[in-house]
């Protein structure tokens, strides 16, 4: 018995060191949800633009991996529910205080969409792209909820990064250059924002530097730096390049997911991410006075 | 800020679910859990499971004090901490009783302003006539929006296998929804108290209208305070805390993250309004950035 029960490596009480909040119980279908619909909602944006400036198969390229990320997508989602076979109780009502909900509804809107008329379904292109960061934010995790003005940022940025770097790979360079731009582009705005996120977060954002959410986030930093670089200088020559640069940013895309996700886990196990911030708050010290 | 002005607003009036019952509408019913009587007996734990016919699931020795439970969760609708402390119970005491054991039955809050209800996407979350909030259980479609909502880590999904399955089965299918405490919805329609309070044998856990318990609480505070305990405080009684005040609120003998609790929890979607905000630019973000790409020329 102690004189109070701390928290490793801090004065902070806890109970047990015990976790306040609950990991969430999603699978691994919801980080490469955050990949495919972000991929699908952006490529549904690039292939419309490119119908409208008359670059054919750019746009083509476009509507065909939207088509995919939008018929893939539902697919994860239903598969992570407990009671799959209940999924469509997602449509029992609309609730604009509920992220889920309001995704549901946009998702089946831009796949339903797309099979009537494509411009239609590019509408909810964007939101498709970003609602999943307000889903993340709109939680009691904190590496989630302290990061809601960065996240949807990171999310959109990401999208556009990823649905440039999916069509560079597949058109052919001379067709591609918007593909390259929108690939470049984003994945520079999404790190800023990222690293933005990381220092406005301070102590709340450290498992963005530790344990599998810091691998993540290296990772997807590498990957995203490097096959902007190759799409940014040698995807316009060569086809090999295009692929290989489009593939890295997509992996480094995907990766990001997977640490925004992970941090989520990582934030609620430990009882200071909570403790901390809301003593602070209130003006109270961390140990008793 | 825009036609969400305020936290009434996209919650919902605090007191705003009376209004959707009409006739039907109840007093708002609640616990009061004076933890300065409690003995940690736990009778409340068994009676719950009792009652609520909340299945088994494991036996694990901690090794922290009386408490093998752990944690609120699907299949713990209550939960009595134990900590031990090398601190005087009354201040001013220092005739070498300098031991106290803080014992505490932790439940679901029935938060006036709850993150689980606000978020839920399917309306298997919803709030009684007596301001409870309950999950249907023939809803419910295990999304887990709710489990990382809650504040106060309260809801979670339950892994046992689904009633009817075969647990010896090559695969059993895990029952796979989210269960919480209920307030004993069905037994408050019945006119009779929750099962938890009903088998507290020092009325620790007092049930009753939220109003008459917070004056009680008031009361008992004062006496406390009077009397010197150390520490003893009142937890999720102010209605204008993060989440509105607690249906289910608390006399704690210490700061609340010495019980796991958070110590100034908020209602995630007080924030909404301006997170929808922000992904509204950022949308917008995203379309300008696509047309930018083709700023270049279309090829």
């Amino acid at each position: 018995m102690s004189e109070s029960i701390t928290a490793l490596g801090t004065d902070m009480r806890s109970y047990y060191g015990r976790p306040i909040l609950k990991e969430p119980v999603w699978q691994p279908e919801i980080p490469w949800y955050l990949f495919t619909g972000g991929l699908a909602g952006a490529s549904s944006l690039l292939g419309l633009a490119a119908r409208a400036t008359g670059n054919r198969p750019l746009a083509k390229a476009g509507l065909y991996i939207s088509m995919a990320g939008d018929a893939v997508s539902p697919v994860l989602l239903v598969s992570d529910l407990g009671r799959p076979e209940r999924f469509l109780n997602m449509f029992r009502v609309f609730k604009v205080t509920s992220p889920m909900s309001v995704g549901s509804w946009i998702l089946s809107a831009s796949g339903a969409s797309k099979v009537l008329a494509e411009t239609v379904s590019a509408a909810f292109g964007a939101p498709l792209s970003v609602y999943t960061a307000t889903l993340l934010s709109d939680t009691a995790i904190p590496v989630w909820h302290e990061a809601r003005r960065e996240l949807p940022f990171v999310f959109g940025a990401g999208a556009a990064a990823s649905a440039g770097a999916a069509a560079a790979a597949i058109v052919a360079p001379e067709d591609a250059g918007p593909a390259r731009r929108l690939a470049v582009g984003g994945a520079a705005v999404g790190t800023v924002a990222m690293l933005a996120m990381e220092a406005r977060l301070g102590m709340v954002g450290e498992p963005y530097h530790q344990g599998e959410a810091g691998i993540y986030n290296l990772a997807a930093k590498l990957c995203t730096v490097a096959g902007a670089a190759l799409l940014a200088t040698s995807a316009k020559r060569s086809r090999l390049a295009a692929i290989a640069g489009g593939g890295l940013l997509l992996a480094g895309e995907a990766a990001l997911r997977w640490s925004v996700f992970k941090a989520g886990f990582q934030s609620a196990r430990d009882p200071k991410y909570v403790v901390e911030p809301q003593r602070r708050r209130k003006g109270w010290g961390l140990t008793p006075a | 800020m825009s036609e969400f002005a305020t936290l009434a607003d996209i919650t919902g009036e605090p007191d705003g679910w009376a209004d959707t019952y009409g006739d039907e509408t109840k007093p708002r019913l609640g616990f009061f859990t004076d933890t300065s009587i409690c003995i940690g007996c736990k009778a409340c734990e068994v009676a719950c499971k009792e009652w609520n016919v909340i299945p088994e699931d494991g036996l694990v020795w901690t090794g922290e004090s009386y408490d093998n439970t752990s944690t609120l969760g699907a299949n713990s609708w209550r939960h009595v901490a134990f900590v031990e402390q090398r601190k005087p119970l009354h201040d001013g005491n220092h005739d070498g009783d300098t031991l106290r054991w803080l014992m505490s039955s932790d439940v679901c809050k029935h938060c006036t302003h709850a993150a689980c209800l606000d978020v839920c996407p399917t309306g298997a979350l919803f709030r009684t006539e007596f301001g409870t909030v309950v999950v249907q259980e023939d809803i419910c479609n295990g999304c887990g929006y709710c489990v990382p909502a809650c504040p106060f880590g309260v809801l979670d999904k339950r892994h046992l296998p689904r009633p009817g399955s075969d647990p010896a089965g090559v695969r059993p299918q895990e029952d796979g929804r989210v269960w919480k405490c209920t307030l004993c919805y069905d037994r408050l329609k019945g006119g009779h108290e929750p099962a938890c309070a009903k088998a507290c044998p020092t009325k620790s856990i007092q049930f009753g209208e939220v109003d008459e318990l917070r004056a009680r609480a008031d009361e008992r505070l004062a006496k406390l305070q009077q009397q010197g305990w150390n520490g003893a405080q009142l937890y999720g009684r102010d209605p204008d805390d993060g989440v509105g005040g607690f249906g289910a609120f608390f006399l704690l003998l210490d700061e609340p993250e010495v019980y796991g609790l958070p110590p100034d929890p908020l209602v995630t979607t007080k924030n909404l309004p301006e997170m929808w905000r922000t992904a509204a630019v950022a949308a917008g973000a995203l379309v300008a950035g696509v047309l930018a790409a083709f700023a270049g020329g279309s090829r």
